[in-house]
Parts: structure tokens; C-alpha cells; sequence
């Protein structure tokens, strides 16, 4: 790399801590909304950092006691990690044996793509059947269905993140394994599969994301608190008439935990799986 | 072992997606152009026959028109500030400076955030009462009174626009990071040996590197853009005055607010068709400039 000068030095560390302050400031002012009393968030001039930090609205919402706020909020924390989880399972079991297929038989490939194309598809052109089609099954309202609608999104997508995968691991290492006298099952298992285990990894990172983030089917397709997401009961506390703004802001600090960090702890094998051809939109 | 039973293995093994993939999204897409051609309610049984009495309202009517350039200005803006920004942000991020690395660990934050969360982030930033954006810019004399960012018809928008590429941009930085340390320190050394100066070195040794990872980026980005409904849906709802309207929620508010399931059907089939067209048209411009820049 080439020497920098003393001028360009300092006008790099300018932007640097421009970019940092443009990043952090919006992050940090959720966090400092959750934890000042409702007095400075409403006083003028504003009160940008409090003088007594408040952690009580954690100790509301993470409560259970029944019908209160803290019990939407555990309750819809419980009902996201049980669907992001059920249809990041779903996802990961359809998408491994379907991504090894097509990396090893590329004859078959056009449906994969024809698999991937539905990515054009915005969710409201399957809506209205999936609503109607739900309730006439009486299954609107639970963490199964909407689970299983949650596949649209997901299994697309983890499917061409395993193909990549599998691409990446020489067909020649399997031909061995067989040529050694190991049938196909055999192969997969011993061989293959803990090498595609990274793969995997950020595979199960980036469908947990994408069903944690959902909101649109969550919102048509649930209804109270037996399947209802965090990010409807959060779009429920934000548009409903509440006095402290501190709340709102609590209960997003608490959504984005788990996302946040995911993305700071598992940088690397996201970042891997964003340039590997697959983009989280 | 033979190619037809190669062949059939992978179809064995490709069963179970494809099988769910027909159920939740094959069945519902069919379903939904039969709808389109009906007068079906949401709730209740039926509906009949109408022929393209849906498209034809539908594409008539106003509000479509409207909204169809309220999502063109949204996507064009958002991805537009997505993709400068980002690539700004990518380029100083690959300079060297004091806490690099702690940057480059930062940026995934705002990708990370729900975009529940975010939406609800910048609603309160903009709250007309209390919000941090009316303290701030009053505070700095920039404003003279506090203003309703997302109640006033002129500034919804972009408020929205704002909080849509604060939470994208690190997307594409962190893609054409990834392209930029791709880039073989051998091809810089020796521009700079020739003589390259900056600018040159940027179109002719750095660019080539990052536009086929950046196309990727623009038509995903831009698909995404146009199916918008989260971040708007949270934020103003579409309002004031429609102003703040997309596609997305054009189609919700036909198909579940007015429980008209046939018209609703028929505008989701027309933004499919949009969209599709869309992604096809960049789709071939990709492949054109993957051939003529490699």
C-alpha cells in the first residue's frame, strides 16, 4: 500500500469517526431511551443522557405476570424463537439433501432456479390464499403455520446457500470415499457433511435472521398472544397509545438482542455467506 | 451407477422442497390468478366469474397510478443512497486509520436490527413532541420549532427514505469490502508503479473487482425496495394523504383492510408483474457488463 500523507491521514480519520458516529448514534439512542426516566424523554431541551439510569422497564417487560406488558412481551419473545426456530429446522432438513442434489446433478439445476425466482414474488401475491386457505383449516393464529408459511422465505434461500456450499467441497474427495468401498450414505456422512458444516452454520444463522425479522405473515396470520411474534407485539406497544416513549424503546433493545448479537459475535461466517453469492435482502 | 438413476436420485432428493415449495408457494400464486379473475371477498365462500373487471379497475384506477410512482421514487432514492454510501463507506473502510477494525465489526449493526425494530427506532427519532431529530436540529439552530417529519406530506418520505438507508448501506459496504480486499495487492503495487494516479487506479485496477458483486447487490436491494411493506407499515401506515403509499400496501389495504380478495388478488398479480419485469431487465444488463468487464 502506498504511504499515506499527513493531510489525507487526518481527513481518513475524519470520515472514519463520521461513519462511526452516523452508525453508533441511532443504536446508541435506542439504549438510552430504555433506560432514562420518562421525565427527561419528554423534557425540552431534550435530555440526552440521563441523570439516573433506569432499568426498570426491563424488569416490566421481562416479566410474566399475566396481562401485563411484560407478559406480551416474554410471551411473543417465546412464540419468535419457537417459530424462527421450527422453520430454521424445517429449512436446513429440505435444503441439504435438495442443495447436495443439484450440485452434483447439475441436470436437475432449473428448479432450483425456478426455486429462487419466487424470491420476486412479494409476499402479497400469496397472501390472500394463505389467509383464506388457513382459516378455512382453523389453523390461522398458531406457531405451526406460520412456520411453515415462513418456509416461502426460507428454504429458498438456504437451499442456494447449500448448493454453493456443496459446490465448494470436491466431488473427487466423495468418488474416493466410494472407490474405499463406502456406500452413498456412508459418504454423506463421514464425508461430505462435516464438510459442509460451516455452510450449514451460516446457513441456520441466516434463516434464524430472516424468520426473526418477519413481519408481514405475522401480522395477517396471527392474532393474540398464542402465536403472535415479537415484532407484532412491538408494532402493537409502538402503535398503541403509550405515555412512555422508554417503553417502546425497551422492548426494541429486546428484539434486537438476539439478531445483534448473532451479528457481532458470527461476523465472519455471515460476511462469508453475504459475498458466497448469497445476500440477505 | 447410470445417468438416469443419477437423475432420479437427485429428483428423490429434491422431493421434500419441491414438494413444500408447490404447497406454500405454488398453490397460493395459482390460487391467487384464479381470485384475480373473480369477486371473491376474503371471508365467506365463492365469488364469481368477472373476467379482467379487476385488472381493468384496478389499472383505471388513481390510486394504483399514484402509487406506482411513490414506489419508483422510494426504490430509486432508498438504493441509490444505498449503493454511494456503501461504496463510500467500503472504500474509507479498506484505508488504514486507528480502529479499523472496530468499524468493520460495527457495521453490521444496523443490518442486524429487525427491521421492526429500526422502523420503530426512527419513528420515535422523528416523534414531533419528544424525538431526538426535532431536540437535535433545534439544538444546532438548523429549525426554529418542531416539526411532524412523518405528518407533513413534504417530509414523510424522506423520512422514511432516511431510515431505509441507514439500516441498508452496511449491506452493500460489507459486500464491496469483501470485493475490495479481493483485489490482488500484485495489480495495485504495479499501477502504482506505472504511474496510476488515484482516480485512475479506482476505474481501472479497483472497479472491475467490485461491479459484478455490486450488481448483485443493486438488483437484490432493488427487488427488496420494491416490495416494501414493513418499514412503511410501521412508520406512517402510507399516510399523510396516502403520500407515503406503496405497492405493497395498496394490495394489503385492497385485499385485507377491504377484505376484497378478488381486486387485491388482481393488483398483487400486477406488482409480480413489475417486479418480475424488473429483476428480468437488470438480470440481462448484468450478464452484458459481466461480459464486457471481465
Amino acid at each position: 500500500m502506498e504511504r499515506q500523507s499527513p493531510l489525507a491521514k487526518i481527513l481518513i480519520h475524519l470520515a472514519a469517526l463520521c461513519l462511526a458516529a452516523v452508525i453508533i448514534a441511532p443504536v446508541l439512542w435506542l439504549f438510552v431511551m430504555s433506560i432514562s426516566p420518562a421525565a427527561g424523554l419528554s423534557a425540552r431541551p431534550l435530555q440526552w443522557w440521563p441523570a439516573e439510569v433506569d432499568w426498570s422497564r426491563y424488569a416490566t417487560l421481562l416479566s410474566r405476570v399475566e396481562n401485563s406488558a411484560g407478559a406480551a412481551v416474554t410471551t411473543s419473545l417465546a412464540n419468535s424463537v419457537m417459530v424462527a426456530g421450527m422453520a430454521t429446522l424445517a429449512a436446513i432438513v429440505l435444503a441439504v439433501p435438495a442443495g447436495w442434489a443439484v450440485s452434483r446433478t447439475p441436470s436437475v439445476g432449473w428448479s432450483l432456479n425456478a426455486v429462487i425466482a419466487t424470491y420476486m414474488l412479494p409476499p402479497v401475491a400469496l397472501a390472500v390464499p394463505l389467509y383464506m386457505a388457513l382459516a378455512k383449516l382453523g389453523m390461522l393464529n398458531s406457531v405451526f403455520s406460520l412456520a411453515l408459511v415462513y418456509l416461502t422465505i426460507l428454504a429458498p434461500f438456504t437451499t442456494w446457500l447449500m448448493k454453493s456450499g456443496f459446490d465448494g467441497i470436491p466431488r473427487e474427495i466423495e468418488a474416493a470415499a466410494m472407490i474405499d468401498g463406502a456406500n452413498l450414505w456412508q459418504t454423506l456422512r463421514i464425508i461430505t457433511l462435516p464438510l459442509a458444516l460451516p455452510t450449514i452454520a451460516t446457513a441456520v444463522l441466516f434463516a434464524f435472521l430472516l424468520a426473526w425479522d418477519e413481519f408481514f405473515y405475522a401480522l395477517l396470520f396471527t392474532s393474540d398472544l398464542r402465536a403472535k411474534t415479537l415484532t407484532v407485539a412491538i408494532a402493537d406497544i409502538a402503535g398503541g397509545r403509550v405515555s412512555d416513549y422508554g417503553m417502546i424503546a425497551t422492548a426494541g433493545v429486546i428484539a434486537a438482542m438476539p439478531p445483534v448479537l448473532i451479528g457481532l459475535l458470527m461476523q465472519r461466517a455471515l460476511i462469508s455467506g453475504l459475498t458466497s453469492g448469497g445476500v440477505k435482502g | 451407477m447410470s445417468r438416469t438413476w443419477l437423475t432420479t436420485r437427485a429428483w428423490l432428493l429434491m422431493l421434500p422442497l419441491l414438494a413444500v415449495m408447490v404447497g406454500v408457494i405454488g398453490w397460493p400464486l395459482a390460487e391467487t390468478v384464479r381470485l384475480s379473475f373473480t369477486d371473491a371477498k376474503l371471508i365467506g365462500s365463492g365469488g364469481d366469474y368477472v373476467g379482467f373487471a379487476n385488472y381493468a379497475k384496478m389499472l383505471s384506477g388513481a390510486a394504483f397510478q399514484k402509487t406506482l410512482w411513490t414506489t419508483l421514487w422510494f426504490a430509486l432514492s432508498s438504493v441509490t443512497i444505498e449503493m454511494v454510501v456503501g461504496v463510500l463507506a467500503a472504500l474509507l473502510l479498506n484505508q488504514r486509520f486507528y480502529g479499523r477494525t472496530l468499524l468493520r465489526a460495527m457495521m453490521i449493526l444496523p443490518w442486524a436490527l429487525p427491521t421492526v425494530v429500526n422502523a420503530t427506532l426512527w419513528r420515535l427519532i422523528y416523534n414531533p413532541e419528544y424525538g431526538a431529530a426535532n431536540a437535535a436540529l433545534m439544538q444546532i439552530g438548523l429549525i426554529d420549532s418542531y416539526r411532524s417529519w412523518l405528518g407533513e406530506p413534504g417530509s414523510a418520505m424522506w423520512a422514511i427514505i432516511l431510515a431505509d438507508a441507514w439500516k441498508n448501506f452496511p449491506l452493500v459496504t460489507l459486500i464491496a469490502l469483501a470485493a475490495l480486499q479481493a483485489v490482488p495487492r500484485d495489480t495495485i503495487a504495479a499501477s502504482l508503479v506505472d504511474g496510476a494516479g488515484a482516480f485512475q487506479r479506482f476505474r481501472h485496477v479497483t472497479l472491475p473487482h467490485l461491479v459484478g458483486p455490486l450488481m448483485v447487490a443493486l438488483v437484490l436491494r432493488t427487488i427488496e425496495a420494491f416490495k416494501v411493506f414493513d418499514i412503511i407499515w410501521i412508520m406512517t401506515r402510507g399516510g399523510p394523504a396516502n403520500t407515503t403509499r406503496t405497492l405493497s400496501i395498496l394490495v394489503y389495504q385492497e385485499g385485507f383492510s377491504f377484505q376484497r380478495a378478488g381486486s387485491g388478488a388482481s393488483l398483487a398479480l400486477i406488482v409480480t408483474l413489475i417486479v418480475s419485469v424488473l429483476a428480468l431487465t437488470y438480470g440481462m444488463l448484468l450478464r452484458k457488463s459481466a461480459g464486457s468487464t471481465v
